[in-house]
């Protein structure tokens, strides 16, 4: 929970013992609120089996890519079966060798589940397999420059402690 | 298919409108509309309700809006296509129309994003793309989203952080004079300057707010408005695209595919010439979510050429008297851009320009009797561009 969210909470506490009821005043406009009774806590479990070598590749310090073997169209993220010719017979393919950022931002206002991050560099790297990857990017900020030369590197987001790749200047 | 006119439109007052619920919202721009109309409530045979959702505490918007409407049973169906939600809600009313399944259908937005706090707003919205590979991992935010944009366009064409301020600057202008706008101050390029990072090079005056706010649309046929004697603007082209939701499967990065591909098919339908549009239109509005997406959206909509864009605001050609006025109301920028209910604000507005009842400061001069609006959702994921014109025109 926030700390914007906690203050409510509180407010609303104060409010359930004076008013009976959990209201809360908006300062600006001092329009009375219902603080919400019932919390909502989401996790999401999402089906990566048919793509699970990516996750193995992470492990050996590597970011695959998968490419059709049909008509060799290339998927990032990896796609389990080919879209454009409609064949399921996909091979993994690994973005290795020298890509060019292609262009970049800091965020500096972070979601919620991003806010125990300092501002972090987010950009998109345009790899020699032909397909592009978006990635934070593991340099000193004042430093990046549109075309410059990077490539992808896996390691350990922390505090999280989950791998994952950046995208690294040369 | 049969031609559609609108008949009665309105928005709500936009901001944090702490002061009324979701019913009472939808409500106030439905009570509005249908007054315009001079229609009844049973009259209605359909509606259409735009709302993204997530951070409002209903889950099922259409039924809540029918309800509160007092149009039961007519048949509803809510529609997302996240910032562009509201504009596929008036095609979609459009097309039941057109295709002879009802005579009047309203579209109608809502959209309660201040029930949640600031940060679960900015969460959900970075989760507007691609959730596995581009928010989970990499935190983007929606300002994130543009902003990769903004740095690829500047770097491409030199363009600096005050040229985007200037359409800050011009959208804050006209939201003074427009009582509904969540924002009604005037604004300088040195102001929009000094304010703080939000997703480099994107400062908080580059982007537009959170948003309350409701906004309806009501449609008939050709049939109906000749017997009912209503004075109609017409929607005489409707183009739509989509974009990858994964940005990085994007190639440029200095304007939006989606919606240069709905422009062109907006264009044909509507017989406009894809060449020089803007002499031919009297005014538009333009999905100016953050200053880079309005100076893109003047290039894919062929209002200026490639890396041009920057040098008609600077010229001043979007203001009034310039070769294209755009965002007379403010713009998503100042009136603020309660995400399911922008589109029908944008050809609600559209609407009483061409009938010239906006008055003042802020109406255009009508001269073809003809205006776009231009929606995009997400970045550049849904696209639509309508064109409206007061001229029923021969083609369907
Ligand atoms: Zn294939």
């Amino acid at each position: 929970m926030s700390d914007e969210t906690e203050k409510l909470k509180e407010a609303a506490e104060e409010a359930k013992k004076n008013l009976g009821s959990p209201l809360i005043t908006d300062q600006k406009t001092s329009s009375s609120l219902w603080f919400d009774q019932r919390e909502l806590n989401v996790r999401y479990m999402i089906s990566v089996e048919r793509i699970k070598k990516f996750y193995d590749g992470l492990l050996e310090g590597k970011v695959f890519a998968t490419r059709c073997t049909k008509c060799g169209v290339v998927y990032f993220p990896p796609q389990s079966y080919c879209s454009s010719c409609r064949s399921d017979s996909m091979e993994w393919l690994e973005l290795a060798g020298t890509g060019e950022l292609i262009t970049y931002t800091v965020i500096n206002v972070k979601p919620q589940s991003f806010s125990h991050y300092p501002d972090y560099a987010v950009g998109i790297a345009k790899m020699p397999q032909g397909v592009n990857v978006l990635a934070w990017i593991d340099s000193d900020i004042k430093s990046l420059k549109v075309g410059m030369k990077v490539k992808l590197e896996v390691k350990k987001r922390e505090p999280e402690n989950y791998l994952t790749y950046w995208i690294k200047p040369e | 298919m049969r031609k559609v006119g609108i008949i009665g439109a309105s928005y709500t007052k936009f901001g944090e409108r702490f002061d009324a619920s979701m019913q009472e919202l939808a409500w106030e721009a439905f009570k509005d509309a249908i007054n315009e109309a001079n229609i009844e409530p049973a009259q209605i045979e359909y509606s259409v309700v735009s709302n993204m959702g997530g951070w409002s505490s209903e889950s099922l918007p259409a039924v809540i809006v029918s309800e509160a409407l007092g149009i039961n049973p007519r048949g509803s169906v809510r529609v997302e296509a996240a910032c562009a939600s509201g504009s596929s809600a008036v095609k979609l009313a459009h097309d039941v129309v057109a295709s002879g399944q009802a005579e009047v259908v309203l579209a109608i937005g809502v959209e309660k994003m201040r029930e949640s706090p600031s940060r679960t707003v900015v969460e959900y919205i970075g989760r507007a793309g691609n959730f596995m590979w581009e928010f989970e991992n990499f935190g983007l935010t929606f300002p994130g989203y543009y902003a990769l944009y903004a740095t690829a366009y500047m770097s491409k064409f030199g363009a600096k952080e005050e040229d985007l301020c200037e359409v800050a600057v011009k959208n804050h202008y006209y939201a003074s004079f427009n009582e509904k706008a969540q924002y009604r101050n005037k604004i300088s390029v040195e102001k929009c300057m000094y304010s703080p990072y939000v997703a480099w090079p994107l400062k908080l005056y580059d982007c537009s707010p959170i948003t309350d706010g409701a906004s309806a649309v009501i449609l008939a046929s050709e049939d109906f408005i000749k017997s009912h004697g209503q004075e109609a603007v017409w929607i005489s082209g409707t183009g739509y695209a989509t974009g990858t939701a994964n940005l990085s499967k994007r190639d440029d990065f200095t304007g939006l595919d989606a919606a240069r591909k709905a422009a062109q098919q907006a264009y044909v339908k509507a017989s406009i010439d894809p060449e020089r549009p803007a002499s031919q239109l009297d005014l538009a509005e333009v999905h100016d979510c953050f200053t880079i997406a309005e100076i893109m959206a003047y290039e894919d909509l062929g209002f200026a050429k490639k890396g041009e864009g920057i040098k008609l605001i600077k010229e001043k050609q979007t203001y009034k008297g310039g070769v294209i006025p755009v965002n007379l109301d403010g713009g998503l920028k100042a009136k603020g851009h309660p995400i399911g209910a922008t589109g029908e604000s944008m050809i609600a507005e559209l609407y009483h320009q061409l009938l010239g009842k906006v008055k003042g400061e802020r109406q255009a001069e009508i001269r073809n009797g003809k205006a776009l609006a231009h929606n995009v959702g997400g970045t550049g994921h849904y696209a639509y561009v309508t064109i409206l014109s007061l001229d029923k025109g021969e083609r369907s």
